[in-house]
């Protein structure tokens, strides 16, 4: 029974618990290095004042935020006004219920180190010490993950949506109308690029990708290139960032979708860009650069770099990608509407489409 | 001019009214814009002005013509120097007042500086509007430098007060020329680096190639003077047609644009940036010895008589018309602005465009609030 207890219950809340809190502390750190990156870039110092070089500067937004007052226009749609914020931001953090940050074997040492405390039955504490979904990387591992976090992560849209439209003014509508179009048609050339890399996983399990890459010895960087740098892109889109920031593009629409927000409902809107772009991030590592794996996953002569535990490996890749997204923030101006659509349906749809059918054709010659 | 505009839409959509400004990111001061818009394609475009409005040519009539001056630093506050050295030239005209050599060239030297530092600020927020963050404080960290040159000369940075009638305030403070030989210097440098950036960049001419097109002869019967006619290809030039306050002494060209879009108006506006640095070199290699004031009466009273000003401001034609009724005061002054004319021709240029694109061309036409409403 507590067996049952500890490797459903227990242990994944734990693990839950941790993520949550991590991935809070990540967003608010990377709003920080987001500063002080683009800072750096445009030849000025970035927050300095809270804290050593603005160390504590993401406590003091987030007080700011939670002390501001909460203000819903007269005309607004009450009830959407409220929850489109936490709409948004729900699908963003529900994605790494799946991503795995680890191997499954990941926590087996420590929980067998720490379960020796409290059982003295040596059977039990090894059954859920091997068993995967209390000691792997992540909270659950579920074989439609990828599908998983698609549909959810297009849930997102929804609050984007919702909360323009319940503003009740026109910035905000236009905004939310933007993002919607973006969204949408970003999302199908994103998808065709991910299918790429499952004919060669023959895996949606976002572990068993991972583990896939170790065997067959390569990151599907190399094996799906164009289908990368499809993913980078659409990312970039589906996630808001320069220089596709168009629904919230500031000089032509004010604030885009969150004119009319204040305080925290706001820093919700503000939380979820940022989750979305660390889920992406995350997607993006597992599914072309290995997840938790080395560099070369199966080859001695770098095994000296073994010591370095998946997890770091992990976020270290997580950590280029959202250093990639804010480089670029600092350097390009932004596309405009019409183009963006271009881009989206009469290249990026096409190549994906192309990567597909070559990737299938491919695999059914040679393999 | 009345226009009509075509009220239906695709599938008998309403046309979105939306009132761009005056308190708008990008309308660069108080201006305000009323767009007509199906989805995001602008029908129309109405400018609503006179937010900024202080009566600056009202007030003129009841100051003395020294006491003007610095009401006319605060016209187009971007670019200071200028608006009160063509009114100055204006003054001297009509008084007959022989300017120092040493002076003339200080004059022209600061003048330059100020078409720099106004040209620096328009590529800071034409490429902020576009959304190419960095540029933008790339273009202050220079734009500092000249303030700093201006508030070591003029004691103050953006309201200057630069001229005095007859010449100068004072002679330069130690140490002007070098520190103004180090930034023209370095400058070529910064340029390029703005020019990586942007002037390549896919993006940045997607945004503006195209965008906002004029033809010469179309920008002439708008009136339109300055780099926005020169973008559409006519090479006119109040410094080479009409030369002033021995601008003919110097050498420089006139860049032009060849398709008279955003694009070609933002190479005519770094080009003369360059040519502006060359005049200023060529000022340092030149500035004679001498006095930095002539002789001037305490009081201004120009005889009975009007005169026309007209020098080539950062923005184009900066004109002074001065009438006189013989006291010290002047009886009319009439400011010809020219971004409020650039700006009539808004309407025109945006129409058909999306709405991104407006922000573009209000960015384009470099418009100064201030000067706009007076």
């Amino acid at each position: 029974m507590i067996e049952i207890l500890l490797i459903y219950a227990i242990i994944p809340l734990i693990k839950i618990g941790v993520i949550v809190l991590f991935l809070s502390g990540a967003i608010a750190y990377l709003t920080l290095l987001e500063r002080k990156l683009i800072a750096h870039i445009q030849v000025r110092l970035g927050p300095m004042r809270v804290g050593w070089h603005g160390l504590l500067q993401p406590i003091a937004d987030g007080l700011k935020f939670l002390l501001k007052e909460d203000i819903v226009p007269t005309k607004a749609d009450a009830l959407i006004f409220t929850i489109a914020p936490a709409i948004s931001l729900l699908p963003a953090f529900l994605v790494f219920a799946v991503v795995p940050f680890g191997p499954p074997d990941m926590f087996e040492g420590p929980l067998r180190w720490i379960l020796g405390w409290f059982i003295d039955d040596t059977a039990t504490i090894t059954r859920i010490a091997e068993n995967a979904i209390a000691s792997g990387g992540y909270v659950t591992d579920i074989n439609i993950a990828l599908l998983f976090v698609l549909s959810v992560s297009s849930v997102g849209i929804l609050g984007v949506i919702l909360g323009g439209w319940a503003s009740n003014s026109k910035f905000p509508l236009l905004g939310a109308l933007r993002s919607s179009a973006q969204m949408v048609s970003y999302e199908v050339a994103l998808g065709f690029a991910i299918i790429g890399v499952l004919l060669v996983a023959g895996s949606l399990s976002l572990v068993e990708i991972v583990q896939n890459q170790q065997q067959q010895q390569v990151w599907y960087i190399f094996y799906q290139p164009v289908a990368f740098v499809l993913f980078f892109i659409c990312g970039l889109a589906e996630t808001n960032r320069l220089p596709f920031d168009l629904p919230e593009a500031e000089t032509e629409l004010v604030g885009g979708f969150h004119t009319e927000y204040s305080g925290f409902r706001f820093s919700l809107f503000f939380l979820a860009e940022y989750a979305n772009m660390i889920a992406v991030s995350a997607l993006g590592v597992i599914l072309f650069l290995g997840g938790w794996l080395r560099p070369f996953p199966n080859s001695d002569w770098l095994s000296f770099l073994d010591f370095i535990p998946g997890v770091l490996w992990f976020l270290g890749k997580v950590f280029v990608f959202l250093y990639v997204f804010i480089w670029l923030r600092g350097t390009l101006p932004r596309f405009r509407f019409d183009q963006l659509m271009q881009y989206g349906w009469k290249i990026f749809l096409p190549v994906a489409l192309g990567n597909v059918i070559v990737t299938a054709g491919v695999l059914l010659a040679f393999l | 001019m009345k226009t009509t505009v075509e009220e239906s839409t695709v599938l008998d959509a309403k046309v979105l009214e939306l009132n761009m400004g005056p308190q708008h990111p990008s309308t660069h001061g108080v201006l305000r814009v009323k767009l007509k818009l199906d989805g995001e394609r602008v029908l129309d475009a109405e400018c609503i002005i006179g937010y900024l409005h202080r009566g600056v040519e009202k007030i003129s009539e009841n100051r003395s013509y020294i006491k003007c001056v610095p009401y006319y630093d605060r016209t187009d506050y971007i670019a200071a120097v200028s608006n009160v050295y063509g009114y100055l030239l204006g003054v001297e005209a009509m008084m007959q007042i022989e300017v120092p050599k040493r002076a003339q060239y200080i004059r022209i030297m600061m003048t330059e500086f100020s078409r720099i530092s106004s040209h620096l600020l328009w590529l800071a927020t034409h490429a902020i509007d576009i959304g190419a963050m960095t540029v933008f404080l790339y273009c202050f960290r220079e734009r500092e430098e000249i303030l700093k040159l201006f508030e070591a000369l003029f004691g103050a940075r953006l309201t200057t007060h630069a001229f005095r009638v007859g010449g100068l305030w004072k002679d330069l403070p130690a140490g002007f020329e070098e520190a103004a030989r180090k930034f023209i210097d370095e400058f070529p440098e910064r340029v390029d680096e703005y020019e990586q950036l942007l002037t390549k960049n896919r993006i940045w001419m997607a945004r503006t190639k195209g965008i906002g097109v004029i033809s010469g002869k179309e920008a002439i019967e708008w009136g339109l003077t300055g780099p926005v006619l020169r973008g559409s290809g006519m090479k006119h030039d109040v410094r080479k047609e009409r030369p002033y306050g021995g601008y003919e002494e110097f050498d420089f060209d006139v860049p032009v644009g060849e398709n008279g879009d955003t694009y070609d108006r933002y190479l005519v506006r770094l080009e003369e940036m360059h040519q502006s640095r060359r005049i200023i070199q060529q000022v340092l290699d030149r500035l004679p010895d001498g006095p930095v004031r002539g002789k001037a009466p305490k009081i201004v009273k120009p005889p009975v008589g009007e005169y026309y000003s007209g020098i080539d401001g950062p923005r184009g034609e900066l004109g002074y018309y001065i009438v006189s009724d013989g006291s010290a005061q002047p009886f009319r002054v009439r400011i010809r602005p020219p971004t409020f004319i650039s700006l009539q021709a808004l309407r025109r240029l945006v129409r058909g465009h999306l709405m991104a694109d407006v922000v573009a061309i209000i960015g384009t036409l470099d418009i100064v609030l201030g000067e706009v409403d007076r």
